[in-house]
């Protein structure tokens, strides 16, 4: 089997089928990971750019180490370094990039929209890395792959997503991820940060975590951002920790053997007090470790690998 | 008594020595619509020294046996023939913005589109907020293809605080104000811009916006903002500023022309107001009444307007607005952008689409064809309603006045293609779209201005 794209923009166009193949092409390159010589020669002669138009830490990292261990050729660009300062625009950045023979092309925007823009002025493969609050595809990929890997399957699991919805791309990705592979899927976090209609994506709306929390397997904590409070989103992050903060006291609600997930960077003590962030439960590190696995999965596979890896 | 009779029959020997004279133009045998008068019947139209000087209508059974002749004819059978279309609300760029629009391009994309009077909004750059302003207007539109109407600020340097001296553009001939691209957020400042324009039975044209709702925004708020993670303009931005304008009309007996309506609840305030007898009256682009916020999924960045492409409740609301007389008039505002402008992430794209030369396939396509509006009705809102706003003489097919008109192919299609536009800017979502109704001549004072 094949994915239909040659790009990776976001889940909510991908089937349970490819999302399956990617994550079990991914458990392939987590065995490889685990081996004493952990380069594999699949991508030798590919050409791969990293495009940060934002700044990230973790995505960044996960996606070079992913591209150095296929022998993938890595050049990294990030906006602050290069000529977009100049007032050169995205369109003439990218087209210059190509100009030197790329083959893929990994993004993050701030800007929703901008890995299709990509796809329509290039022929490279692009994998979208986080764009705006629209998707970010590998980080639901890695955290599927993590909740399958601890509880053997996704479907019939109640996932709830806490904190800033509105802003959050991963909260999209995750919530079209999970629902595509069978769970059941619900946000909780203040109304003022859930968008409009949300619950017209078919999941459930909760403004009372201990509600939302009732009977859940895993739990996705987003990060909150000073800039809600600036923003007049938030009266303080003190009652933000007060009203949502997930802390020893609510993990009550969950169901036995539960999970607690975060994308980070986290703030601690804010969204999520320490002790839950370190506790046996949470998967943290988990997520960092399966990131490098999936996104080797994601690579191969839109180079036009078909699922088995040698 | 004697000498009496002896004038009159030369009066009537002159007459019919005129009438055996050549017209300039004739127009023959099309289907003339003129939503003032209710005329739709077949008819032959003689225009001589630019002015409609005869309207022959002829019944089926009748064979041809009118003697006169014109210089010129248009055989106009199975066309129809409207009064010159009016768009009261384009944006032509000039001063300042030569290379996204002229008044001179803009005036070809007019005629191509069927327009003869087109109202240029004020958002120029400077904006066009005192006397000079409009003089330059008005001293390029004497090389325009068609006629250029003046719409001044309502505030000087469209900064909303001060009022433009409006006494001055009146007697440069604008024929509304407007802050149109942002609203006048000062309510006080709007009172004002009412109270003062009653003096000169002059429309205050409202570009209705909540500014503290809307920033930030670039695409409706709604589901499809929610899953592409953009920030969205609730359509209570709007609504709140019709609710307070029409306020403001009642209060001042000012005239408030709202401009592109796109929400339902826009139009539920004003089919209201209408009902309680306030003066008010309104506009919708084709755009709103085409295509909703699902467009945007594309990220295609000439689906960003101001006022954005809204849901299809509101679609649907837009079209019963105009199918009951709520909305008055259709209007593009035709915003010409540049590729280089447009070609970047949708966040930081301008917002606005060229609208003249898809307007009338538009109407037809999606109104009139879909029973939406009759022809009559349709045409009136591209004619006479806005001519009455802004106390316009044109619009009207009538004896002695100005040959403004219009020739329509109902039952041609064709498929709109941006790079032949006449437009120097190509900032349409409609292109590869196939269109009913194509113009096929646009006369304007008599003398033919665009033909297929």
């Amino acid at each position: 089997m094949k994915l239909r794209s040659k790009h990776l923009l976001g889940l909510e166009v991908m089937t349970k089928e490819e999302i399956n193949l990617i994550l079990d092409t991914a458990e392939s390159f987590k065995e490889i990971l685990e081996r004493p010589i952990r380069i594999v020669p699949t991508l030798r002669g590919v050409t791969v750019v990293n495009l940060f138009y934002e700044p990230s830490t973790r995505t960044r990292i996960s996606f070079e180490l992913a591209e150095r261990r296929l022998s993938a050729e890595v050049i990294s660009f990030s906006a602050n370094t290069s000529s977009v300062k100049k007032g050169e625009t995205l369109k003439d950045t990218v087209q210059n990039i190509e100009a030197m023979k790329i083959d893929m092309v990994v993004v993050r925007h701030q800007c929703s929209g901008v890995p299709y823009f990509l796809t329509q002025c290039l022929d490279a493969s692009i994998i979208n890395a986080g764009d705006g609050a629209h998707e970010h595809p590998t980080q639901a990929l890695l955290d599927l792959f993590t909740i399958r890997e601890k509880h053997k399957k996704i479907k019939g699991l109640k996932v709830v997503i806490v904190g800033d919805v509105k802003y959050s791309r991963v909260a999209r990705s995750d919530i079209w991820g999970f629902s595509a592979m069978g769970a059941k899927v619900a946000v909780c976090g203040p109304t003022t940060l859930m968008p409009y209609e949300i619950e017209k994506m078919g999941i459930e709306v909760y403004d009372d975590v201990d509600e939302a929390l009732e009977g859940a397997d895993v739990v996705n904590v987003l990060r909150i951002q000073l800039e809600r409070q600036e923003g007049g989103l938030l009266p303080s992050l003190r009652e933000y920790t007060n009203k949502f903060g997930i802390n020893i006291e609510r993990l009550k609600k969950l169901n036995e053997n539960f999970t607690i997930m975060h994308p980070g960077p986290i703030n601690r003590g804010v969204e999520i007090t320490p002790e839950v962030a370190d506790g046996p439960y949470s998967v943290i590190l988990n997520q960092v470790t399966n990131g490098v696995a999936v996104r080797m999965a994601v690579l191969y596979l839109l180079s036009g690998g078909e699922g088995k890896v040698e | 008594m004697e000498g009496r009779e002896k004038l009159n029959k030369s009066k009537k020997r002159k007459e019919l020595a005129k009438q055996s004279q050549e017209f300039d133009l004739a127009i023959l045998g099309g289907k003339v619509i003129d939503p003032e008068s209710r005329l739709d019947r077949i008819a032959d139209i003689f225009v001589q020294d630019g002015l409609i000087k005869k309207i022959s209508p002829k019944s089926v059974r009748e064979k041809s046996t009118t003697k006169i002749e014109a210089k010129e004819a248009i055989n106009a059978k199975g066309k129809i023939v409207v009064p010159g279309l009016i768009d009261m609300h384009v944006h032509l760029r000039e001063p300042g913005r030569e290379d996204e629009e002229t008044i001179y391009t803009g005036s070809c994309a007019a005629v191509a589109g069927g327009f003869t009077s087109v109202c240029c909004m004020p958002n120029t750059e400077p904006p066009i907020d005192n006397q000079e302003g409009v003089k330059f207007v008005n001293d390029k539109a004497k090389e325009a293809k068609c006629k250029i109407f003046c719409v001044g600020a309502v505030t000087k340097g469209q900064k909303g605080e001060e009022l433009t001296e409006i006494f001055d553009l009146v007697q440069a001939g604008v024929v509304a104000i407007s802050d149109d691209g942002k609203p006048v957020s000062n309510s006080q400042v709007m009172r004002n811009a009412l109270e003062y324009c009653r003096m000169f039975k002059l429309p205050v044209i409202s570009h209705c916006e909540d500014l503290s709702l809307s920033s930030g925004g670039v695409m409706h708020e709604g589901l499809v903002s929610t899953t592409l993670g953009m920030n969205g303009i609730p359509s209570i931005a709007e609504e709140i500023m019709v609710a307070r304008d029409i306020k403001l009309a009642e209060f001042t007996h000012g005239r408030v022309h709202v401009a592109h309506v796109s929400t339902q609840g826009s139009v539920n305030l004003i089919r209201e107001a209408k009902r309680r007898g306030i003066r008010i009256t309104c506009e919708a682009t084709p755009h709103h009444f085409t295509l909703t916020h699902d467009a945007v999924k594309t990220f295609d960045t000439n689906t960003k307007v101001n006022p954005p492409l809204r849901t299809q409740k509101d679609v649907e609301a837009i079209k019963r607005g105009l199918k009951d007389g709520t909305i008055d008039c259709i209007a593009t505002d035709h915003a010409p952008h540049s590729v280089e402008e447009k070609e970047v992430e949708f966040d930081f794209a301008p917002f606005g689409m060229v609208g003249l030369e898809t307007a009338l396939g538009l109407v037809v396509t999606n109104l009139i064809n879909k029973r939406i509006l009759s022809w009559t009705q349709a045409i009136a809102k591209l004619t006479v309603n806005p001519s009455r706003v802004l106390n316009l003489k044109g619009g009207r097919i009538k004896r002695d006045f100005p040959a403004d008109l219009t020739v329509i192919d109902p039952k041609a299609s064709w498929v709109v293609d941006p790079s032949k536009f006449k437009s120097k800017s190509k900032n349409s979502p409609f292109g590869g779209k196939r269109l009913w109704g194509k113009v096929c001549y646009t006369i304007v004072d008599g003398k033919i201005v665009h033909s297929m």
